[in-house]
């Protein structure tokens, strides 16, 4: 690999941007294809596959046989609510690879003492989610109970392309969530179809850890499999 | 590509330019059940230090050998590691996978 063609690499990579490195495995010949310039590439669709299931592997191509790396950003998880599950939840996010936020305008609950090594901002929604930046590469999960600081987090997540958002409650108070964020935000089913709630696989989770490994579980399933 | 393999491939350039001789190793093909997954990296050094994974540890030294040679020579070399090649290697893996990994110099 050429050193130019590790830095261009590292400069995507750097900046949240998806790239691919193809390798001709006849020829050696090595190119770095960003996500923005897929679609001038001759490789074009066999490209975009590996974007979007994000895995490197080797194809036959009219180029010949190609070996391609895909590097997709970092995911990130961002919850709202510095409640007793997220405490577990961080830690578990973090093992897994996440980028953690924790979002909380309640100060006593958002310390860094009670989320050590995590990012932790005692703001509102409104204030603290749009410098995060909601990607496709995000998971957003409401966990404070709260409209007050739920709703607002879960109107920005639904406007994003995010891949999983989750918010906690019981069938009657999400219920309640979806009536408020249909007449008050003005989402449709479909937009609201996208929530899951109850938040988390069902495995009987009864501690706030084995709900967060719950909640954990389904960020994974979303995004490791094909959307059924 | 999670966060813990965005260091590797850093360290890669950060060596390489401080005058380092430097490969990289990935996993380009994987049979069986395999510990990396494809596009997994081994980032090497002509001392053999070395960061990343290519396999659960079972046949990172011997990758680390050959890049040695790959960083020497400067022609890039594919090694494939499994239960067949146990006697070639006198290594394996024991999951009884096999997985086939390109060692390349940085240039």
């Amino acid at each position: 690999m050429r050193l130019d063609i590790l830095k261009a690499l590292n400069e995507e990579r750097a900046a949240r941007r998806a790239v691919a490195v193809v390798t001709n495995q006849d020829s050696g010949e090595q190119r770095v294809v960003k996500v923005a310039d897929v679609r001038n590439d001759p490789l074009k669709g066999v490209l975009e596959e590996h974007f979007r299931s994000g895995k490197s592997g080797m194809e036959e191509t009219a180029e010949g046989n190609v070996f391609l790396t895909v590097h997709v950003p970092s995911p990130k998880l961002v919850i709202t609510g510095a409640v007793h599950i997220s405490q577990a939840l961080a830690p578990i996010g973090r093992m897994l690879g996440y980028d953690v936020t924790i979002v909380d305008p309640r100060t006593a609950f958002a310390t860094a003492e009670r989320f050590p090594d995590v990012k932790v901002i005692a703001e509102w929604p409104d204030v603290a989610l749009p410098p995060i930046g909601i990607d496709r590469y995000t998971a957003f999960v409401a966990l404070t109970h709260d409209p007050k600081i739920d709703d607002p987090g879960l109107t920005m997540a639904l406007k994003s392309d995010c891949f999983y958002i989750g918010a906690l409650g019981s069938r009657k108070t999400h219920a309640r969530r979806l009536e408020r964020l249909k007449t008050e935000r003005g989402f449709t089913d479909n937009d609201l179809g996208r929530i899951h709630a109850p938040i988390g696989l069902d495995i009987g989770a009864v501690s706030p850890p084995e709900i967060a490994v719950s909640i954990m579980g389904e960020i994974v399933q979303r995004m490791r499999q094909e959307p059924s | 590509m999670l966060a813990a393999d965005e260091d590797i491939l850093k360290a890669a350039e950060d060596w390489k330019k401080t005058g380092r001789g430097v490969a990289i190793a990935t996993v380009v093909q994987t049979w069986g059940s395999a510990p990396r997954p494809v596009g997994s990296n081994l980032v090497i050094d002509d001392q053999g230090n070395f960061l990343g994974s290519v396999s659960g540890g079972c046949v990172e030294g011997a990758v680390v050998t050959e890049a040695i040679d790959v960083i020497e020579s400067g022609k890039p070399k594919t090694l494939e590691f499994g239960v067949a090649d146990e006697t070639a290697w006198k290594v394996g893996l024991s999951c009884g996978g096999t997985i086939r990994v390109f060692v390349e110099k940085v240039e």
